[in-house]
């Protein structure tokens, strides 16, 4: 038993990954949490246990690198009297994708955790109570409350009349690489 | 997990993770965790497998041998951080690719010898010094490298070259003159053969 070339990993989890990144730090930082993600787990992938869950491990990377983009954009962002109306960064503006993002990013955070680590990143709740601490219960409560307030925006069919919906997201495989 | 989402949370941007993964691969190569980069480059005696370490190519393999398999190998023996990352092997590809062109009869390239080691590393090295559109047998090689009772030594040696065409163990041959095994198959073989003749 042995480790997996890396690039196996990568075309197993690549696409679950950058879900997870898109919905938890939008879809402007997006490609940087997910290169972030991979680059350190390449760097500890050597180390790495070889009965390691690969999935939550690269999404609690994820979850670290995409707190540290939070953090970096709050320390970035410095307070005005008023705030002036300006494009979204999170896609393409006035486009329905872009507005269901903005919805994501409008949830709390640990609601848009459970819903990014549990719907897209696919790990049952107990994993995704253990990458956001608490309980496994608090998690699916999260989840589940995060999932029913996109709903709850999706249901304005007035805003979004174009919006359909997808089995949930299972990590993909790009198939082996030639 | 039956409940659905919305698909605006997993649809993706066509071609978004293939530029990524090019993101990945120069981002780790320039932290310098790319241990192994690998592609692979069609040739007349099928794909070829081509994967290279920072000190130079590190395997050549066959359609035949199985490049999963090759890479799992690679894998365990020398690092598990591998990717997908042509720009290593470029000097490689072209050299091989000049090599099938007949345009080119020697190769010069750095190479990583840590696939092999003792008594078949030593043969396999002194294969290059058979001249192009020439073989030897495997008696003969055994005799050049210091060990002429090490005739089967020598066939194994051959057998287990972790950089066939560039350390050319197609030019040895047996004393019947019957081309002897190939990781590639007798017919790459006898191809090879046939193309340095030509």
């Amino acid at each position: 038993m042995t480790k997996i070339p890396f690039e196996t990993v990568v075309a197993r989890h690549g696409t679950a990954v950058l879900r997870v990144c898109r919905a938890v730090v939008g879809i402007h930082d997006a490609e940087d949490a997910w290169s972030e993600t991979f680059l350190a787990a390449l760097r500890a992938y050597p180390q790495l246990p070889e009965n390691a869950n690969l999935e939550a491990w690269l999404v609690t990377i994820a979850h670290r690198k995409a707190i540290d983009i939070i953090r970096g954009r709050q320390r970035q962002a410095h307070p005005v009297a008023e705030v002036p109306e300006r494009p979204s960064t999170l896609g393409i503006p006035g486009a329905t994708d872009a507005d269901l993002h903005h919805a994501v990013t409008r949830l709390p955070t640990k609601q848009r955790q459970a819903v990014a680590y549990h719907y897209l990143g696919g790990l049952p709740y107990s994993e995704v109570a253990e990458v956001i601490g608490g309980s496994a219960e608090a998690a699916r409560r999260a989840g589940s409350d995060g999932i029913a307030a996109l709903r709850r925006h999706l249901a304005a069919p007035a805003e979004n009349p174009r919006i359909t919906t997808a089995a949930p997201a299972h990590p993909a495989s790009r198939g082996a690489r030639p | 997990m039956t409940q659905h989402i919305p698909s605006a949370l997993t649809d993706l941007p066509v071609g978004l993770l293939d530029r990524l993964h090019t993101r990945l691969a120069a981002d780790a190569a320039s932290a310098d965790l790319l241990d192994v980069a690998y592609r692979t480059l069609d040739s007349p005696v099928g794909p070829l497998l081509l994967a290279a370490t920072p000190r130079g190519l590190l395997r050549v393999a066959f359609d035949s041998e199985d490049h999963d398999a090759v890479l799992a190998a690679i894998a365990a023996k020398v690092s598990p951080r591998i990717l997908f990352a042509p720009e290593r092997l470029d000097a490689a590809a072209r050299e091989l690719d000049e090599y099938f062109a007949r345009t080119r009869t020697t190769f010069d390239l750095p190479l990583d010898h840590a696939l092999s080691k003792g008594f078949r590393q030593t043969v396999q090295t002194y294969l290059p010094l058979i001249p192009y559109g020439h073989t030897e047998t495997y008696a003969h090689v055994a005799a050049r490298v210091g060990n002429p009772r090490a005739v089967r030594a020598v066939g194994t040696a051959c057998a287990t070259n972790p950089l066939p065409l560039v350390l050319p163990c197609h030019r040895v041959v047996r004393s019947d003159g019957s081309p002897g095994g190939y990781a590639g198959g007798p017919e790459a073989k006898t191809a090879l053969i046939a193309l340095e003749a030509a």
